[in-house]
């Protein structure tokens, strides 16, 4: 297959029933992108979800597809990976997937450092329950769709990913697509967990976090910019230095709590360290050959472990 | 001429190296050639709580543990008399299960307590004789330190009672410690002799329970196995490449064997963050063409029904599930003996899913079933359920022979095969329902097996839709895999029906009281003269339905037994044949069937006639 892949070898035909102008559509379009830009052939590429509006991006991809249950993306995708660490493997959720229902999963998949890229859509409601807060919302706002304003706070996913062990930490915004795409890019091409937090607009929902509120600050111009446009360099140049280790870990979390006016996109953190199946390969070189589902386990010999029971 | 059947009882504090002591003793009388039987009963507790192994050793391999002890070895106080502190005192220690002609062997600083008058109490300085053997060695001096070795005193002295062969013990107490600890190997085979030579010059002439010496078995030596070890053997056998669990008792001994074993078997073994981790791993691998397993007990199980429900309706080839069952409900009793969850392992989450479970009765159906789940997994495209209860878990007994080359064939059941063309876009139908129940799976990777799946109801693509056709279809596609498991999967290992084709009395059960059952029915014909036979059902989804009806309406009279409150084989048995069993045993206290309670169960309601009858001795 010498054909040239474009954006559009990943879309299906299915039908997208996200409401219409919905920030969604930017992040598939960004997804495809990313995948034509790494020439990735479809089969090789396998996209799992969680459960809500987000949790139908991967019908809407050529890829192979899993729409898994809510908050437990992770896990699926992980025991996928590990079976066969030659797939490109993208996880996808929302906010309250990831970071409620799914924050035990978010926090340890962090430990673990297998090489998949986690794509949260954060637009600080449950969508497809019909727009209760989400844990991004913080203490105090309300959106239209809620009876009352926030009695708890939100969180802060970045400093959460950071501190949890991701090794790439990033946050993008749905409706730069093309900007987007460049993160997913290099979150899939880092080897190791990557964490995207993608701004969202849920226009049915939310009427805090709109586009106009992201593009237009009070003081006029966009609220977003980019972290590398500053000279923010979030990048670990020396794995085993412990204190430089440190410092951009400070670095990346102080930098996630700029919320408001302005708040950065872009690379917040990133560290070449090894993976999960780099470890697993030290156990077992031959995990480091081939993929465990090529493995034929059919020679195996557990003679050894009957004779350890005489 | 010796005495072929004796029980031999060791207890004392959880974490004093109760399990190492009496593991080394069963395991050397395998070796000698006896067939071994052994439990341990513990509590759920890391140090200090009582904790006590019955090891029954013979020439004929009996299939359960006797509460008739012929000898004692006692390494508390607490093995003796039982809890002196306890606010609601029930164990009353096990020197009242003491046979007359039997032995204690204690610290000479303990009191024995009330014992019959024909026991043989035997006093022994554990700690003294300790010292002893430590002197001259670069140990000396440190006896208070190595307290643990008393126990293998206390063994050795018990070893000269019945006449067991002191050198075999010893190599297995030096085959424990190898390279650097060989020097401890030594010394613990020295306290053993003091221990032995002890009691031999002054309590065991005349005791009557000796072991008749046996020959050593020609070759190999036979297996010493429990039931976690065989379950890993078995899923190892059938190809196991990924394996996902959360720390609970008991499937933690299961999961750990299978880690210690990573790197020689070339298995991923995965501890997650909790057992819906664990679950949806597994299903993870399952789609990604691994054979993928997890364990777990009955409160990880309450954790992992969603996904279970997750692979049934994507139809991924797994994941094969043991469930260590243990006492609920809750966290209910941890390290102790319970089949309370067969109607929960019936139905293990939300609206109507396929999915199989079998639940085997011994070490060689563990094996055999979790080897099999996998071809069924894959063939079938369901999660698979095997269902094994404690007792099974922490019961050693001695065989020659896991029936390894017995096993049927790997079957990976139907698979995609890329067409000549490739990647045509989209062609390829994953949930299929046009061509029977069962769709060749692609798994990721795969050239032109691109397919999606979603836990949404879907359409034969795999996409969501709420279409009502549609819904029809998928459902009898999915739920229909049960009757062609019924149809394909060969009559006799859906039950078995043991003892005579024709008898008075009917026994029903299934797991770990298969072999309690089976001594059973030797023991009535023998001393009863009661003509019983044993219906064992072991795959309880599929229901046997009309199997088991063709043999319930036939007998003349049926019993059921259970450790459970509720008799839920025989709820099942109901709603699918219609049909009630007469009697039922059932036992809820915690602990498997002893001979004696069984025995006074079926004695008692075969004289008296219906109802149901709870059993327990109330053991420790
Ligand atoms: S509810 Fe919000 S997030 Fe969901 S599809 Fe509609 S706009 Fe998008």
């Amino acid at each position: 297959m010498a054909t040239v892949l474009t954006p559009r070898d990943y879309k299906s035909d299915v039908h997208i029933n996200w409401c219409p102008g919905c920030g969604d559509f930017g992040i598939v379009n960004a997804i495809q992108m990313a995948l034509a830009e790494l020439k990735l052939p479809p089969h090789r590429v396998a996209v799992f979800s969680g459960i809500g509006c987000s949790g139908k991006t991967p019908h809407y991809i050529h890829a192979y597809g899993y729409h898994t249950l809510h908050g437990r993306v992770l896990p699926v995708a992980t025991g996928a990976k590990l079976s066969n660490k030659d797939l490109t493997v993208l996880a996808v959720g929302g906010d309250g997937d990831g970071y409620g229902i799914g924050s035990g999963y978010f926090v340890n998949s962090g430990r673990r450092n297998v090489d998949i890229t986690y794509i949260v859509f954060n637009n600080s409601v449950y969508g497809l329950t019909k727009g209760q807060g989400s844990p991004t919302l913080k203490k105090g706002l309300r959106t239209k769709s809620m009876p009352e304003a926030a009695i708890q706070d939100g969180i802060n996913p970045l400093a959460l990913a950071v501190s949890s062990g991701y090794t790439f930490v990033a946050r993008g915004f749905a409706l730069d697509p093309r900007g987007l795409a460049g993160l997913i890019a290099a979150g899939v091409r880092h080897r190791g967990s990557s964490f995207i937090d993608v701004l969202q607009t849920c226009p049915t929902y939310n009427d805090l976090y709109t586009a106009e509120w992201y593009n237009h600050t009070q003081a006029g111009g966009p609220r977003l910019y980019r972290l590398a446009e500053t000279g923010y360099d979030g990048k670990v140049k020396d794995p085993a230095d412990a204190d430089e280790v440190v410092a951009k870990k400070v670095q990346a979390i102080a930098k996630s709590y700029e919320w408001g006016e302005k708040i950065p996109v872009g690379v917040y953190y990133e560290v070449d360290l090894p993976t999960y199946e780099d470890a697993l390969a030290d156990r077992n070189p031959r995990y480091g050959q081939e993929a465990l589902v090529d493995t034929d386990f059919a020679d195996r010999d557990v003679d050894p472990l009957l004779d350890a029971l005489r | 001429m010796g005495h072929d059947d004796l029980t031999w009882l060791i207890g004392g504090p959880q974490g004093g190296g109760i399990n190492a002591a009496a593991e080394g003793f069963a395991k050397a009388a395998t070796r000698a050639g006896y067939r071994v039987i052994a439990n341990i009963e513990y509590h759920s507790n890391i140090m200090g709580e009582h904790s006590y192994y019955r090891v029954r050793v013979g020439q004929d391999g009996r299939r359960n543990v006797s509460e008739r002890v012929h000898v004692l070895v006692a390494l508390d106080d607490e093995t003796l008399v039982g809890e002196r502190h306890a606010a609601f005192p029930g164990f009353k220690g096990h020197v009242q299960e003491v046979v007359p002609g039997g032995a204690v062997v204690f610290d000479g600083n303990d009191d024995p307590g009330e014992h019959g008058d024909d026991v043989l109490l035997c006093p022994v300085p554990y700690l003294e004789l300790l010292e002893q053997a430590l002197k001259g060695s670069s140990r000396e001096g440190q006896a208070a330190r190595l307290k643990v070795m008393t126990n293998v005193v206390a063994v050795g002295a018990s070893l000269a009672l019945m006449d067991f062969d002191l050198p075999r013990y010893q190599d297995s107490l030096r085959a424990e410690f190898g390279g650097r600890r060989a020097d401890l190997g030594e010394l613990n085979a020295k306290a053993a002799a003091l221990g032995y030579e002890y009691v031999r010059e002054r309590f065991a002439d005349g005791f009557a329970f000796r072991l008749p010496r046996v020959a050593p078995p020609k070759g190999r030596a036979p297996l010493f196995i429990r039931g976690p070890q065989a379950a890993a053997i078995g899923k190892l056998k059938a190809g196991l490449g990924f394996q996902s669990y959360y720390p609970i008792s008991p499937a933690t001994d299961e999961n750990v064997y299978l880690e210690a074993h990573q790197r020689d078997q070339g298995l991923v073994v995965v501890q997650t963050e909790d057992e819906i981790s664990a679950i949806n791993m597994a299903v993870g691998a399952a789609h990604a063409g691994v054979r993928s397993s997890t364990s777990t007990s009955g409160p990880g199980l309450s954790l992992m029904v969603e996904g279970l429900g997750f692979a049934a309706m994507t139809e991924a080839a797994g994941p094969v599930l043991v469930l260590w069952s243990r006492g609920g409900p809750s966290t209910g009793l941890p390290t102790r003996q319970e089949q309370a969850d067969l109607r929960f392992a019936l139905q293990p989450g939300h609206g109507e899913f396929p999915h199989l479970l079998v639940a085997p009765g011994d070490v060689h159906e563990i094996v055999r079933d979790a080897y099999e789940a996998f071809n069924w997994a894959d063939r079938y495209q369901m999660p698979v359920l095997v269902l094994v209860d404690k007792a099974l878990g922490t019961t050693y007994v001695t065989t020659d022979d896991l029936g390894l080359d017995r096993l049927p064939p790997i079957d990976r059941g139907a698979r995609f095969h890329e067409s000549a063309n490739g990647n045509a876009k989209e062609d390829y139908l994953r949930y299929d329902f046009s061509e029977g129940n069962v769709t060749p799976r692609s798994v990721p990777g795969q050239a032109g097996g691109i397919y999606w799946s979603t836990t949404d109801e879907h359409d034969p693509r795999g996409h969501i839709t709420e279409d009502a056709e549609n819904r029809i279809r998928m459902q009898e596609k999915r739920m229909g895999k049960l009757d062609l498991a019924l149809r394909e999967i060969p009559a006799d290992r859906f039950l078995t029906l043991h003892g005579p084709k024709n008898a008075d009395i009917t026994i029903v059960g299934w797991g770990s009281t298969k072999g309690p059952i089976l001594d059973a029915l030797e023991i009535l014909a023998r001393e009863d003269k009661v003509k019983a036979n044993f219906l064992q059902v072991r795959i309880m989804r599929p229901f046997p339905a009309d199997a088991v009806a063709a043999i319930l309406r036939a007998a003349k009279k049926t019993v059921l037994v259970e450790c459970n409150y509720t008799g839920q084989l025989g709820l099942l048995i109901r709603e699918q044949t219609g049909i009630a069993l007469d009697q039922s045993i059932v036992k809820y206290d915690g602990r498997p069937f002893s001979e004696e309670e069984l025995l006074d169960g079926l004695r008692h309601v075969i004289a008296e006639g219906p109802g149901r009858l709870m059993v327990s001795h109330r053991l420790g």
